[in-house]
């Protein structure tokens, strides 16, 4: 293990200790605290992006008939929104964190493929250019929802739809790239005498999140490369006429989609999972319970797909499997929520804006999962199948539940990477605002789509409107509370007061012994595990 | 560095999931064939039936129905009827070509409840044959079925659709 770590030392003697300036430093860089600062500023314009395109959304909702924007626009809006979020927001988000802290918490001078590392950040801002530029041409960009279901994407889209395919197929290598070099990185890199079991539970989470990311973004590419041929070269994968059938395109698309739900909270669990045991100032409790709930959702993601599928005419026998199969990931995920709650418990709390968002992940992410619960019940979910119930679950889980978490880790490690604090009083009413408005918005969606709003529709029926009024304006007061944590974080980064190196005096871990900030060389020389 | 090795494996990963995505479609066939699921019933003639149920009626419907753009106008003589399980009935189909042009049609049959697919066993059916029609043409069919006495208790109607494709195109593409 030392002659890997000792390689690239030598070849740092070459480098400069100081980057180059301007542009160029960042276009060439292969540093990991550089690629991973990319990756967070990108995943942040993105999350401004897709947010504007749901105020959009809301204000055509704001009042039932159509008022803003004609109802393929519309249609955009929806489908670009959750690409956007999906693999520009949350996904790069994730990557940029393993970037920063992964080699940080193991000790490692940098990731073990620092080139790749450069190529994987810098074709993700082209494939969102594409993405982007399609909303432009004639025609418009992909309406038929993020989940592009054939024939809505074949036969029904237009022919911008080669701009969608080419931009899922390079963010699909993108984020395969990443993974490669996360599980490289932890397996070849960790410091000696960091074992297994000893591995910081956000590098655990990653390590899995990469596996099940190598195994289902090949197979994303492949839907969508089948989804071109059946557009443009004549072939019939999805295409009855020629012998296809459409409902195998949601079999393969469901296979990678429910895998890549557990690859944007994986990683979420062990920013959790770091954060509550520091302010708690108690250990974590259940470390290896922690690793083997993590590892059997991650395999149990495999066989429930079809649990999106109920009502495409599936035999009562396979309802049931994947009625069970789904209810069964909750006891692992019960198991984690248990020991969070069971490490704070008795523990010496304090309130610290990192702390808040994880309380709120805990509390609020538990409450998506059991909304996620009630869809997995077959006969329950005939009624819930594309309604706003749908919205308001993975709203849950995906903006509470992901985000809060990203927000969360953002605020943990700030001042690490900057070395200030944060100004804590910006911060928290970032928080508090974000945590009501952000209710405001999602639970009335439960209410609204019980009783019958469908999903993905620019109106609705008349009963609906107090509530959607109600919605949007929760919207709109979340989106702009965003805006705080821009300004905390530009604050935070230009200056503030400064922090020393272990910035949380109950943080436990390896990136708390360099410096704050921490410096651009770290670990160049492996550090002693006890 | 000693990377290498696992890169490698890593990458081998990549590329079989990338296949492994294609190999779900001959997969996803074989599945239905075998559980007879999604309502695919066979395109093979049947055996003549050997016995029949007296004491049992089930209804079967007919629906048609061209895909859109296809010029082709097809209609069943009747909308439904009953039969005894194992009782061989006919039923006569018309098909027009409403185009000025000589066409191609393919009709995929589907039945309805799925699980019903692999009980209801077609004689004859201008199903197994792609069926020519001359521009303007109308021409008659006879589906000869029967379902299978062996029909779970709990399907007491079941409905064949047909969905007529136009393939001329297809196949003047397959002919050069
Ligand atoms: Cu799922």
């Amino acid at each position: 293990m030392s002659s890997i770590v000792e390689q690239p030392n030598a070849n740092e003697a070459h480098h400069a200790h100081h980057p180059a300036k301007g542009f160029k430093r960042w276009l060439y860089t292969t540093n990991h605290k550089d690629i991973g600062s990319l990756y967070l500023i990108f995943s942040l314009t993105m999350f401004l992006i897709g947010g504007a395109m749901a105020m959009v959304i809301r204000a055509e909702l704001f009042q039932p008939g159509l008022q803003l924007v004609d109802p393929h626009f519309f249609n955009q809006m929806t489908t670009v929104h959750g690409l956007i979020m999906v693999f520009g927001a949350v996904m790069p988000a994730f990557t940029g964190l393993a970037n920063w802290m992964i080699p940080l918490m193991i000790g490692a001078p940098d990731m073990a493929l620092p080139r790749m590392n450069n190529w994987s950040f810098w074709i993700l801002p082209f494939a969102f250019l594409i993405l982007l530029a399609s909303l432009f041409m004639p025609g418009g960009g992909p309406a038929f929802g993020w989940t592009f279901y054939a024939p809505l994407s074949t036969t029904y889209s237009n022919d911008n739809t080669a701009l969608f395919v080419f931009a899922v197929h390079i963010m699909g290598i993108s984020s395969i790239m990443g993974a490669i070099n996360v599980i490289v990185t932890i397996v070849n890199l960790r410091a000696p005498g960091m074992t297994w079991m000893k591995l910081p539970l956000f590098v655990w989470t990653w390590l899995i999140t990469a596996f099940l990311l190598i195994a289902v973004m090949p197979v994303l590419a492949g839907a969508v490369t089948m989804v071109l041929t059946d557009k443009y070269f004549a072939t019939s994968f999805f295409d009855a006429a020629g012998g296809g059938d459409p409902v195998m395109f949601q079999h393969i698309f469901w296979f990678f989609g429910h895998p890549e739900v557990y690859i944007m909270i994986l990683p979420a669990f062990g920013i959790i999972s770091t954060i509550v045991p520091t302010f708690s100032r108690k250990k974590l409790f259940g470390y290896a319970s922690m690793v083997y709930a993590t590892s059997s959702i991650a395999l149990l993601s495999f066989i429930v797909w079809a649990h999106h599928m109920f009502t495409t005419g599936m035999p009562v026998a396979g309802e049931l499997f994947f009625m069970y199969a789904t209810m069964l990931i909750s006891v692992p995920t019960g198991v984690k929520v248990f020991n969070w709650v069971a490490t704070m418990w008795k523990g010496s709390i304090t309130f610290e804006v990192p702390m808040l968002f994880s309380i709120a992940f805990i509390v609020l992410f538990t409450l998506g999962g059991f909304s996620g619960l009630m869809l997995a019940i077959t006969p329950a979910d005939f009624q819930y199948h594309d309604t706003y119930f749908v919205v308001a679950h993975f709203h849950y889980v995906l903006v509470t539940g992901a985000v809060f978490s990203i927000m969360a880790g953002a605020y943990y490690w700030l001042p690490k990477w900057t070395g200030n604090m944060f100004n804590i009083t910006l911060a928290k009413w970032h928080f508090w605002l974000s945590l009501v408005s952000v209710n405001v918005l999602f639970f009335p969606m439960h209410f609204v789509g019980l009783a019958g709003m469908p999903r993905r529709i620019p109106d609705y029926a008349l009963q609906f409107a107090d509530f959607n009024a109600i919605i949007s304006i929760g919207g709109f007061a979340f989106g702009l509370s965003q805006l705080l944590f821009v300004a905390v974080v530009i604050k935070c980064a230009r200056g503030g007061d400064k922090v020393p190196a272990k910035v949380w005096e109950g943080a436990e871990g390896l990136e708390w012994e360099v410096d704050s900030p921490a410096p651009y060389h770290t670990f160049s020389t492996p550090p002693v595990i006890k | 560095m000693t990377h290498a090795p696992l890169l490698k494996r890593l990458v081998l990963i990549c590329i079989g999931m990338f296949a492994f995505a294609f190999a779900l479609v001959p997969l996803y066939d074989v599945f239905c064939d075998v559980t007879g699921l999604n309502g695919k019933p066979s395109l093979e003639q049947a055996e003549q039936s050997t016995q029949i149920v007296q004491n049992r009626e089930v209804g079967v419907s007919f629906t048609t129905h061209a895909q859109s753009g296809a010029p082709f106008e097809v209609k069943s003589k009747e909308y439904s009827v009953v039969v005894k399980p194992g009782a061989m009935r006919e039923v006569m189909f018309s098909a027009k070509n409403n185009s000025n042009l000589d066409k191609v049609m393919q009709a995929v049959p589907s039945v309805s409840p799925g699980k019903a697919a692999k009980y209801l066993h077609k004689i004859a059916c201008f199903c197994f044959d792609q069926q020519p029609l001359k521009a303007g043409e109308e021409l008659e069919f006879k589906l000869l079925f029967y379902v299978d006495t062996a029909l779970p208790s709990d399907i007491e109607e079941l409905t064949l659709s047909y969905t007529v494709f136009d393939i001329s195109e297809q196949l003047v593409a397959s002919n050069n």
